[in-house]
């Protein structure tokens, strides 16, 4: 079982959603249906599932609807037509109070432009979901305190919002997410207001902090670097559509469309792709040159060792952990690899 | 049942038109002017020229009267009720304020501004002399300030606790909205003299007519600010508090209504500010105050004594602005978009 799973999920904005469903089931495209009705379509058939554990990143352009789908999660937004399920639960069949709870215990959520109650103070926003869980005030406090330092703001606990950076207002959000120990994160652009250096802070941090927490965050950003970095998997969005779900690789080596294509086209390769993705296996490389070799791991960006090869015109040896020969990289293959074409 | 569904608008407008004709229709048979028929109209189109006809008259007036007076007779005594318990209120904080020693009530209105204006020594102290001001123009004023002021506290007081709420159920619901705005429309635009005169058939002359009054005039700007308050606050900051399970009761208190304040704090400024403009207009129907020392030394002709008095309402208005004001201040600067050199 997925930990999330969407199936067949429509949404229209408008006056009478319901009157233009069959329409842009039967295929109606998003201006088509804005010139006959007026009314918006939000997405158009999306269906995916994400993992326990993972890392989901949604990208897209503005009004592709990716931030309008994380909040079919939480139910923010009610779907036109479709199901959702959280952990085997339709969260459309939950009635008022189920849906608190839900939201209380199962999901927490980072916004763009912070989200954070002007008039309270950074621990009492970091405290907020475990107010509404119903926790103590000595606990609340005990866990934001926690968080804090987690995201590493010390000190700042009884500083007003409007104290603090963007950078340290976003760390706010993301401690309050934290805090209320949820299996599933939603960040919805969570770093796209913050400037380049600190948004790679952020994105550092995030990692490490997955890489202890193991939690399902599902991502929105148009920042595809961002995304490549973050990701699992990667879902793009168009126009309302799910054009392609893959992981970061597939989504560089294999577009679906041209659309996608056209998004990956400026990506930096030597960034995301591994050594072990582009090399040849052992049989295949008998008649490589094995005399001038550079030995790289699996798991290193081609950026890592690129230089070395470059100045010493040499072929490259693959190997995993235990520094067994996995295959082989020829300098002509990496030139290949890394064109755009 | 579909089709009445379906044609719902069709259908209201039908019925609009209906009640229109049937008042044209009553007004016409009531009217003691009409011609002989309705088949003189026809044939003669000389009303439809120069003058407005006068059978073509809306006896509202004489729908009006008989019901005004059935209520005066018939629920006399609930408004009788009504009076006496607004008349303990006023007299309750009216005998309060005079029976203090004036430099307890003027050190009280210090303490009070300190507090509000969050600390302010200016503010204070420029609010402390313009209480002592009052006094200082004509001892007289003191008590007839005094009078005033308990007027309009009892009349904010019930602004306030019919105010908020309709604020909060107009920001909740757009149905509740485009019902409430129409009638705060008419409660800003009717003349007073319209509502104050028959308060003094309904209470008798004096000080309730002059609550009533100051209600009706002052609590339309309360309501809209605390509806526009709600409303205006930070839609992800509404989402925050959704995605993080927050019931409807604890968004209201814990975020709305807290965001919303320096909003609803400038409702009851403005509120404030109004209130003591219709207890000045008050003083024509008999309500004893600062208005009548206006109206007095404009009766007499003596300026002097008039523009002392109106220099009174003055002060008084100043502080009561200074006081209410600041205080939404205060809470205004905390959520002002951070300030550069803090960063």
């Amino acid at each position: 079982m997925s930990k999330i799973e969407i199936n067949n999920v429509y949404k229209i904005f408008g006056n009478n959603p319901k009157s233009v469903l069959q329409m842009v089931k039967d295929g109606a495209t998003k201006d088509e249906v804005l010139e006959k009705t007026g009314h918006t379509v939000g997405l158009d058939n999306v269906s995916l599932k994400i993992e326990e554990g993972e890392t989901f990143v949604c990208m897209g352009l503005s009004g592709s609807g990716k931030s309008t789908l994380i909040r079919h999660l939480n139910r923010l937004i009610d779907p036109t037509d479709g199901d959702i399920l959280i952990e085997g639960t339709n969260v459309m069949s939950l009635n008022t109070q189920s849906l608190i709870d839900f939201r209380r215990h199962k999901m927490s959520m980072v916004f763009q432009r912070f989200g954070l109650f002007p008039h309270k103070t950074v621990i009492q926003n970091v405290g907020y979901g475990l107010e509404m869980q119903g926790k103590s005030d000595t606990e609340r406090n005990k866990i934001a305190m926690e968080k804090i330092e987690a995201v590493g703001l010390n000190g700042f606990e009884n500083q007003y919002p409007n104290q603090l950076s963007g950078g340290m207002q976003q760390r706010v959000g993301l401690a309050r997410a934290l805090a209320t120990n949820t299996d599933i994160m939603l960040m919805d652009e969570a770093f796209s207001a913050l400037d380049p250096l600190i948004r790679s802070d952020m994105q550092k941090q995030l990692l490490d902090l997955q890489s202890e927490l193991k939690k399902t965050i599902v991502f929105i950003t148009h920042d595809l670097d961002e995304s490549l970095r973050l990701g699992d998997h990667i879902g793009i969005l168009n126009a309302g559509k799910l054009v392609q779900v893959g992981t970061p690789v597939d989504i560089i080596m294999n577009p679906a469309d041209d659309y996608v294509e056209a998004f990956v086209k400026d990506v930096n390769r030597a960034k995301v792709i591994k050594a072990k993705i582009i090399m040849k296996s052992i049989n295949d490389s008998n008649n490589i040159d094995k005399n001038n070799l550079v030995k790289v791991n699996e798991d290193q960006f081609i950026e890592e060792f690129l230089p070395q090869v470059v100045c010493t015109n040499s072929n490259c040896e693959v190997v995993d952990k235990q520094g067994n020969i996995k295959g082989y990289i020829t300098n002509k293959e990496l030139q290949k690899s890394l064109s755009k074409s | 049942m579909e089709l009445l569904k379906k044609n719902k608008k069709v259908f209201f407008n039908l019925g609009l038109l209906i009640a229109f004709i049937w008042l044209l229709v009553t007004s016409y048979s009531q009217s003691k002017r009409k011609p002989e028929s309705v088949s003189e109209l026809l044939n003669d189109f000389s009303w439809l020229g120069g003058k407005w006809p006068k059978w073509l008259d809306l006896p509202l007036m004489n729908w009006i009267n008989p019901a005004f007076k059935a209520l005066n007779e018939k629920y006399g005594y609930v408004f009788e009720a009504i009076n006496n318990f607004l008349l303990a209120m006023l007299m309750a904080v009216k005998n309060f304020l005079i029976q203090a020693p004036w430099p307890l009530v003027i050190l009280g209105v210090i303490v009070l501004t300190y507090f509000a204006s969050g600390r302010k020594t200016g503010t204070t102290i420029f609010v402390g002399a313009c209480t002592f001001f009052i006094g200082f123009l004509h001892p007289i004023f003191w008590q007839k300030a005094i009078e005033t002021t308990a007027i309009m506290i009892i009349g904010i007081f019930l602004c306030v606790i019919a105010g908020i709420p309709l604020g909060i159920a107009m920001s909740r619901s757009v149905r509740t909205r485009n019902v409430v705005l129409p009638v705060l429309d008419l409660m800003q635009t009717i003349p007073s003299f319209c509502y104050l005169i028959p308060g003094i058939m309904l209470f008798g002359l004096g000080a309730v007519p002059a609550i009533i009054a100051t209600f009706i005039y002052a609590v339309p700007p309360l309501v809209r600010l605390t509806d526009l308050g709600i409303r205006l606050v930070d839609k992800e900051v509404i989402e925050a508090a959704d995605a993080f399970g927050a019931s409807r009761r604890q968004k209201l208190l814990g975020v709305q209504l807290p965001l919303a304040l320096p909003n609803i704090m400038q409702g009851i400024n403005q509120c404030t500010m109004m209130a003591l403009a219709m207890v000045v207009i008050a003083s024509m129907i008999g309500t004893r105050g600062l208005g009548d020392e206006v109206l007095l030394g404009l009766q007499q002709l003596n300026v002097g004594r008039a523009a002392e008095a109106g220099i009174a309402i003055v002060l008084l208005a100043i502080v009561l602005d200074r006081i209410t004001q600041s205080y939404g201040e205060t809470l205004q600067e905390r959520q002002a978009p951070a300030k550069k050199e803090k960063k």
